[in-house]
């Protein structure tokens, strides 16, 4: 099954090709990774996707922790968390289909960032699985281009 | 000396963090981004740099140091290809567990990037091979990354660290530093065994009829052999050990079973099979140990003891975990053990029948040598008191097989990763750190030659090992492969047209030797090479050309598969 593993890791140059290094010299799925820092410019908080059965999570999360640069490893699957993803997604747009568009991204709580005569580019925010729902409902209209940035999660809640 | 205050430069901190961390030996060789290190090297008397001919050979001789000792081996290298010939050598000490530093020389920071002359991101390279490791980016870093560099090589699992210094640091001056102590806040292994873990263990252990231990290398690690004799002892608990095991208990002791797997003896691994309580203990499961997973102990609830929690779970599932240190395991088993235990005279009566039904045995013959009794003879030459160091193949299971392994630390071998050409320069390490006992390697033809160029080194150090050489101009292991599963396709195997005549060349580096074909030349040779001490002596033991290991667990095969015998290959037991 699919899991979200939220890890503190040093800011410090190398780290995430460590740990995506360990991925896939253990041949571990990794679904997606992100990274960025934290209030502590010292810290980054690393938020992985990975699938695999529970045996193979546990060694996930145990090859984490093993790793130098790693600080604080948690698997928030199944404990309260909010998880996001942005979206920033470029499509065909003709005068026919504008106003479907727009009301599309409105329904999906979107925003339109960017618009020329024949393309709008807008942007997604939520749970992975909004995401793909609103690509694959976009989709008719003809993507031009699409980023996605992996999934960042957070602990809900008081620790 | 250095006074608090005082500038250095760069090399003068390396060798002043050297000398912090007791190093006695620095195995290495110079190069372009490493000038400065030997210009201060030339003044250094304290640490004794010892000059190798590849960069292959420095780092299984600080492995043969360290696995000798307990100690880090430290290597010196220079960048470029002086740091890539380190790999095949640091990716060995990864797999087996071996504290070792390896410094390598980088070219200057300003260039980092270029493609420059004799560049290579070594650090990315050895990212997967090592334990951790550090480029050094300002020179005040320099002690404080030594300083980490050491304490994680040898805390908790031991394992190569490597330190990338680019030239200009090492030329660029600052006052030293030195931290006293060391906080990784990523890194804290875990030492002290769970008290709730030991106790469940200690009651299991109680209540079982047919206890079996397994014991790998993270004894010897933790220095646990003591705690494990008085156990295996008191508890009357026979003892399996792997190939990185040998020596943890006396291999002469009525509970010892000799090694266990894939050429292990037929008791042991009868044992393994119908045993109710399997405690493994610094020990990973690893393939060459369990074949097939599915009918590895079937029998048995088996308990897990390792430092390092990735081992615990990752080959076969076990049902006590107990995550910390093998001699705190041991210990706190010893102080948990209920007064009363099951009787276990059936078992141990059991394992004597097995131990009947298939011993380890060889024909004796006058007139070819066979390398058993190669093995055989140097055991009761040495009394087990000795360092025995083995290359990679047939020579390296036989060894296991049939050498008396007494003492923790006297198999210096190369299991995980399986690298021929380690054993004349782990031999050489070994040599440096033990000189109250012979140093020997045993190795074979095909191993010899792919690091025959540090015999230069041995005889030059006046080093007093022997090199056992068992010769039957084959790669024999891959030989018996061929003749058991590959049709009998003996490619590029047959060395005997190639080979050079290696009592020439040992003596054309310097170095005495003879060579024997017969039993009783052997036995001699061993006395005379034993009794040498002016420097390496290496014996060429023509033995017999196609002998092959038995009993074997066909990879990937059970206990059920193993063959015992070439006469009749398909003999299932």
């Amino acid at each position: 099954m699919k899991h979200l593993i939220s890890v503190l890791v040093e800011n410090k140059f190398g780290t995430l090709n460590r740990v995506a290094a360990m991925f896939s010299a253990r041949g571990f799925n990794l679904e997606s990774i992100s990274i960025g820092e934290t209030e502590d410019a010292e810290i980054s908080r690393m938020t992985i996707v990975t699938r695999g059965e529970d045996r193979i999570i546990s060694q996930v999360l145990k090859q984490l922790n093993r790793l130098v640069d790693t600080i604080k490893v948690t698997d928030l699957t199944h404990q309260p968390h909010v998880e996001r993803e942005l979206l920033l997604m470029s499509l065909k747009m003709t005068k026919t289909t504008q106003h479907e568009i727009f009301e599309l991204t409105n329904v999906f709580k979107g925003k339109v960032v960017d618009i020329k005569q024949k393309s709008i580019t807008i942007e997604v925010i939520g749970s992975p699985d909004k995401i793909n729902t609103a690509i694959d409902l976009f989709r008719p209209f003809g993507i031009r281009e699409l980023a996605r940035s992996g999934a960042v999660a957070i602990h809900r809640g008081e620790i | 000396m250095h006074e608090p205050g005082q500038k250095m430069n760069g090399s003068e901190i390396f060798f002043e963090c050297l000398r912090r961390e007791n190093v006695e030996y620095i195995f290495g060789y110079p190069g372009g981004s490493l000038l400065k290190v030997y210009e201060t090297l030339h003044d250094v008397k304290d640490i004794k740099h010892i000059l190798v001919r590849h960069e292959q050979g420095a780092t299984h001789m600080a492995e043969g140091y360290a696995r000798a000792t307990g100690r880090p081996g430290v290597v010196l290298v220079t960048s470029g290809p002086g740091a890539t010939n380190t790999v095949t050598g640091i990716t060995n000490a990864y797999m087996d567990s071996s504290p070792m530093v390896v410094f390598t020389g980088q070219v200057p920071s300003s260039l980092i990037g270029n493609d420059a002359f004799q560049e290579a991101d070594i650090v990315g390279i050895t990212r997967p091979i090592t334990k951790h490791n550090f480029l050094v980016k300002d020179v005040r870093e320099l002690a404080s990354t030594i300083r980490k560099a050491f304490y994680l090589a040898t805390t908790g699992r031991p394992g190569p660290v490597l330190v990338d210094m680019p030239k200009d640091i090492l030329a660029a001056e600052c006052v030293f530093e030195w931290p006293e102590s060391v906080d990784i806040r990523g890194f804290k292994p875990t030492f002290k065994c769970h008290a709730n873990q030991v106790q469940k263990a200690a009651k299991m252990i109680a209540r079982s009829k047919r206890p079996l231990l397994y014991i790998g290398g993270g004894v010897i690690t933790a220095e646990g052999s003591e705690a494990l004799r008085q156990l295996a002892i008191e508890q009357q608990i026979p003892v399996t050990m792997t190939l990185q095991g040998l020596g943890a208990f006396p291999g002469d002791h009525p509970l010892s079973m000799g090694m266990l797997g894939m050429h292990g003896t037929f008791w042991a691994n009868q044992a393994v099979n119908s045993c109710d309580l399997l405690i493994a203990v610094g020990a990973r499961f690893d393939d060459r140990v369990t074949g097939k997973v599915e009918t590895f102990a079937t029998q048995a609830v088996k308990i897990h003891n390792d430092i390092d929690p990735t081992n615990v779970d990752k080959n076969v599932k076990v049902d006590l975990p107990v995550v910390g240190d093998a001699k705190d395991f041991l210990e706190s088993i010893l102080r948990e053990l209920p007064k009363v235990r099951e009787d276990r005279s059936q078992w141990l009566a059991e394992i004597e029948a097995w131990r009947k039904q298939c011993p380890m045995e060889y024909a004796d013959e006058k007139d070819t040598l066979k390398t058993e009794f190669v093995i055989d003879e140097i055991s009761k030459q040495t009394g087990g008191h000795a360092v025995i160091v083995t290359d990679v193949g047939q020579h390296q299971m036989w060894t296991a097989q049939y050498y008396k392994f007494t003492e923790p630390r006297s198999i210096i071998t190369s299991g995980g990763l399986g690298t021929m050409g380690f054993g004349l320069p782990a031999t050489i390490g070994a040599a440096f750190g033990v000189t109250d006992r012979p140093v020997i390697t045993i190795c074979g033809d095909g191993g010899l030659m792919m690091n025959i160029q540090e015999m230069v080194t041995a005889v030059y150090n006046k080093l007093p090992i022997k090199i056992f050489l068992i010769n039957n101009s084959y790669l024999g292991m891959v030989r018996q492969w061929q003749e058991l599963f590959h049709k009998e396709k003996y490619s590029f195997t047959d060395l005997a047209a190639s080979n050079p005549d290696f009592v020439k060349v040992a003596e054309a580096f310097g170095c005495r030797a003879v060579s024997a074909d017969n039993p009783e030349s052997a036995r001699k040779a061993i006395t005379e090479a034993l009794a040498y001490n002016d420097g390496p002596m290496l014996v060429d033991f023509r033995v017999v050309r196609k002998d092959m290991v038995f009993p074997m667990v066909p990879a990937g095969g059970s206990i059920s598969d193993m063959l015992l015998a070439r006469l009749n290959p398909k003999t299932m037991v």
